[in-house]
């Protein structure tokens, strides 16, 4: 192991420490700020130690050094075990060992931590960008053991050869990918501690709540269609329904599922379409209305919500039939219809004066007292805005009857409120409203801003009706976007500005490539790997058949680099392999050319051992030397020494 | 190509020093690839005779300087002496102004003394009291020097070994060659008797000749494929040098008209690399101690045709 020990050369620190930074500075942000700087000055210190070319430090200061680190990491997390405890104790190790750097053994294992910290940056994004900037690093990490071996080509020599190096890695890297067997759940799903808070849809609803989100163009969901996209104005994604109402909040039921399969009976046309759910922290898993089936591993609330039975950490993908001519709740249970009267105490005297008197002019005739209420939205001339004035305790009177500006909440918690004033059973339901289609892959795209809430209301015989009382006041904020229906010189997010016409360009073409990442590398899981080989003609492959598929895809790959590189190697003279067959065919006479032996040389010898042959081996000596060797000799001359090699016969 | 004349040449030294071919041959190489020679070897084995056998058949003047290690630069270049009668100094041209020089024992001399002879084998001129005198040509220096390890020797650094084009030993001649030569006529009246084969003005022709010589691609591959392999395996202390590698295929080149070819064939240059690599290459673990032949042999074996 006389290699393992060779000292660390200089030039090999300088690669160590780039190696060690590039897999470093990624995680400087995942990692607490005293480990940051802790481990700059240990970088900085093997950069002194380089450059000066000092002692290494002592063994025991690098003992306490590392008992330091660990329990620094200790009392942060309170654990040493787990992502970020993990990495964070990975990264001191690797400042360390960098103390340490006295034989080539060291070089390696710091390389090898190296790639290793590469992987941990994948555990907390695995974005397009993190992808480019691993590369990189895992570039820099790969000359860094390139220069472990051999330190003396300069730096962007090594460079190119970790690269080409990779570059032939990277046939392996696919067929693994695509064949290798996978399990279910996410490729970088660590499920204890990837919970990160994330804006979305609530739980409740308040004046402002969502007014908050049109401010933010995360992506909430991706919907590929197969067929048409529906209409604008059809497309309710279902969140969370609330029906209870404390006098300012609107909030959930707190009882969890109540059916697993759909309890209403669906009629009318439906859409078919596949939804990927980024994380959103809660249990909404967001249907078109009403669906028809649930997605897997969730069940249907009293409210008919669908919610998934955990939180919703990763990225989801689903399959749905949605059929929107359908009104679910024909025959309602008791208490859901209870629940959806319910009013708190005193407050709005104004509205319940109007609703008791429309209750007076109808009865219990729910439809007419629903008319008469979408009449008086449509008659108050109510705005639609992004920046409502504050409300007061009587929010509702307020809102209908002096501001009459408001945002969806506002709409929809009024409308609500009347009705069950005027005893119709009615509910807000929160969610997302529209979209936009990405005219580069086809995906529609639903973002935090088209976040939105509009209510149902149970009429006897028909079930709940789903009523938008934002559409009667602002129906473009339904028939197109929200752009169309705030009032112009209102703050809008960036994206969703209409001017900047090449700025959604960009934002579409940047979004399909994310999406493409997402659905065909992150979200690439048995069901994708089976329709993918499916689509290749391959069946419907075990893992088995998948593991040799694998092993026999590797070999011809190798085979066919190995054949690449040696091609590339030898590009062989025509007049060499004529003579190479030459020489072969008196190998096999026992007269073996040595490959070093000049032509005339071996001819000499080979003339002597076969007296007999002695004229026809120097003939094609000179031939071959003529091509080879002379000047100007002619394509006659190949095609006689073929010729006389054809017809030589030792 | 055939050149009768070289082969009358060699006939004629070979008949005065007996069983020494390839060593004669690659003497008479080195001349026509205008490189000097060093012989290394030790004293009394034809060194001399050699220097003025090739003399005498080329038809070329000869001079010879012997180093001691009290020589100053100018017992070798010339010296200016003060003349009465014209009233000026007039250069007295030293023992270099010859068309073959034998340097005798060169590592005897201080190096002061070893790079005047170095500088005007490399510029072919002498500069002296501010003037430049082109030396004769053709100009030929075969240096001999002792076996480093004898005691009172100056061995020539590595950068002033590389001025000689090749370096050979010639060794103790075989019985048969010895038994020949002891019995036979006194060499000093042989080379006396000697007539010159060929003029300096042709001689001037065959150098010429010899620069013409055609090196194809392939054995231009082959070169550099040897010099590759003497800077990448592990086995030599340092790669051929790109003038080592020049040195090799000029010499090559006289090889092949020594051969009657017009062109360069790899036989040629495993023939010379000897010589070549001789004082250039010296491999890690002296390779059957450092004897040029074994230490050629390995780097021929060790690198295929392309």
């Amino acid at each position: 192991m006389a290699r393992a020990n060779r000292p660390v050369s200089r030039r090999q620190a300088w690669w160590l420490l780039a190696g060690a930074l590039a897999a470093f500075l990624p995680l400087t942000q995942q990692i607490p700020l005293w480990l940051a700087l802790a481990s700059s000055a240990a970088f900085a210190w093997r950069a002194a130690l380089t450059w000066r070319q000092w002692h290494l430090p002592p063994k025991w200061l690098l003992v306490l050094l590392v008992i330091a680190g660990t329990v620094g990491v200790f009392l942060q997390y309170r654990s040493i075990i787990g992502r970020t405890p993990g990495i964070a104790l990975l990264v001191v190790f690797l400042a360390l060992k960098l103390l340490e750097l006295r034989a080539a053994r060291d070089a390696i294992v710091t390389a090898l931590l190296c790639y290793f910290l590469v992987l941990g940056q994948f555990l907390f994004t695995q974005t397009i960008p993190t992808a480019l900037l691993s590369s990189l690093t895992v570039l820099i990490t790969t000359a860094t053991m390139l220069a472990a071996s051999d330190d003396r080509p300069p730096p962007l020599m090594q460079l190119r050869r970790a690269g080409l190096m990779l570059a032939q890695a990277m046939p392996f890297m696919l067929l693994l990918f695509v064949l290798f067997p996978r399990v279910q759940g996410p490729l970088w799903g660590l499920p204890q501690d990837r919970y990160t808070a994330v804006s979305g849809i609530s739980d409740t609803m308040s004046p402002g709540s969502i007014a908050q989100l049109s401010q933010s163009d995360a992506i909430a969901f991706r919907v590929q269609f197969k067929g048409q996209v529906p209409p604008q104005s059809q497309l309710y994604w279902r969140g969370p329904v609330m029906p209870s109402f404390d006098g300012r909040t609107w909030s959930v039921r707190q009882t969890l599922g109540a059916y697993t399969e759909i309890p209403y009976a669906v009629s009318g046309a439906s859409v078919d379409y596949e939804l990927t759910l980024e994380p959103n922290g809660k249990f909404w898993v967001f249907s078109l209305e009403m669906p028809g089936n649930l997605p897997p591993d969730s069940v249907l609330t009293a409210d008919y919500q669908p919610i998934a039975r955990q939180l919703v950490r990763n990225r989801l993908r689903y399959t749905q039939r949605a059929w929107p001519e359908t009104h679910a709740g024909l025959i309602e249970s008791r208490a859901v219809l209870r629940d959806a009267l319910v009013l708190p105490a005193g407050g709005n005297p104004r509205v319940r004066a109007l609703a008791d008197e429309w209750q007076r002019r109808h009865g219990d005739d729910s439809a007419a007292i629903l008319a008469t209420a979408q009449e008086f939205f449509n008659r108050q001339l109510l705005i639609y805005t992004l920046n409502p004035p504050l409300l007061g305790p009587d929010m509702i009177d307020e809102f209908l009857f002096d501001t009459r500006r408001g945002f969806c909440e506002h709409f929809a918690a009024a409308f609500v409120y009347v009705l069950r004033a005027a005893g119709v059973p009615a509910r807000v339901v929160a969610g997302y409203q529209g979209g936009e289609v990405n005219p580069v892959d086809g995906y529609l795209v639903v973002r935090q801003y088209d976040a939105h809430a509009w209510t149902e209301v149970w009429i006897a015989g028909r079930g709940w009706v789903r009523i938008d009382p934002t559409a009667i006041s602002a129906p473009s904020r339904i028939n197109s976007n929200l752009a169309a229906a705030v009032p112009a010189g209102e703050a809008l997010p960036f994206l969703v500005r209409t001017d900047l016409s090449w700025v959604r360009e960009l934002r579409y073409r940047l979004d399909a490539v994310t999406n493409g990442w997402n659905q065909w590398v992150l979200g690439y899981n048995p069901q994708k790997q089976r329709d993918f080989l499916a689509g290749l003609g391959l069946g419907e492959p075990d893992w088995r058949s998948m593991t040799a598929a694998l092993a026999v895809l590797c070999g011809l790959v190798l085979l066919g680099l190995t054949g690449w590189v040696l091609r590339k190697r030898m590009r062989v003279d025509p007049a060499v392999a004529a003579w190479r067959k030459f020489t072969r065919r008196l190998g096999a006479q026992g007269i073996v050319w040595h490959s070093w032996e000049g032509p005339l040389a071996f001819a000499e010898r080979a003339a002597a051992k076969a007296p007999a042959h002695a004229q026809a081996i120097h003939e094609i000596a000179a031939l071959y030397v003529r091509l080879r060797y002379a000047p100007g000799a002619s394509p006659q001359d190949l095609l006689s020494l073929r010729q006389r090699i054809a017809e030589f016969r030792p | 190509m055939r050149l009768p004349e070289l082969d009358a040449v060699l006939a004629d030294i070979n008949r005065i020093i007996l069983g020494k071919e390839q060593p004669i041959r690659l003497a008479l190489a080195c001349l026509l690839a205008r490189g000097h020679l060093l012989i290394e070897d030790l004293p009394g084995v034809g060194k001399t005779t050699l220097a003025h056998v090739l003399a005498r058949v080329l038809g070329l003047d000869f001079q010879r300087i012997q180093f001691t290690s009290d020589m100053l630069p100018a017992d070798i270049l010339g010296v200016s002496i003060f003349d009465r009668g014209s009233g000026a100094f007039h250069f007295h041209p030293g023992p270099i102004f010859t068309q073959v020089v034998l340097a005798d024992e060169i590592n005897r001399a201080t190096p002061k003394a070893q790079s005047a002879l170095l500088e005007a084998m490399e510029e072919r001129q002498v500069t002296a009291e501010g003037k430049t005198r082109p030396l004769p040509e053709p100009f030929f220096v075969i240096a001999t020097q002792n076996p480093a390890h004898q005691i009172g020797t100056f061995p020539l650094p590595e950068s002033q070994l590389d001025r000689f084009l090749l370096k050979i030993e010639l060794g103790y001649p075989d019985p048969v060659a010895e038994r020949e030569l002891l019995a036979g006529a006194d060499r000093q009246k042989m080379v006396a008797s000697l007539a010159a084969r060929i003029t300096p003005q042709r001689l001037v022709e065959l150098q010429a000749t010899v620069r013409e010589i055609h090196a194809s691609p392939a054995l231009i591959d082959y070169v550099q494929a040897l010099a590759a392999h003497t800077r990448t395996a592990p086995r030599w202390q340092a790669g051929l040098s790109p003038r080592a590698c020049l040195a090799l295929l000029a010499v090559a080149r006289a090889w092949a008209v020594l051969d009657s070819r017009n062109h360069v064939m790899p036989e040629d240059v495993q023939a010379v690399l000897p010589g070549i690599i001789a004082h250039r290459l010296r491999p890690v673990d002296e390779i059957a101690h450092g004897d040029p032949e074994a230490v050629a042999a390995a780097l021929i074996e060790a690198v295929p045709l392309p």
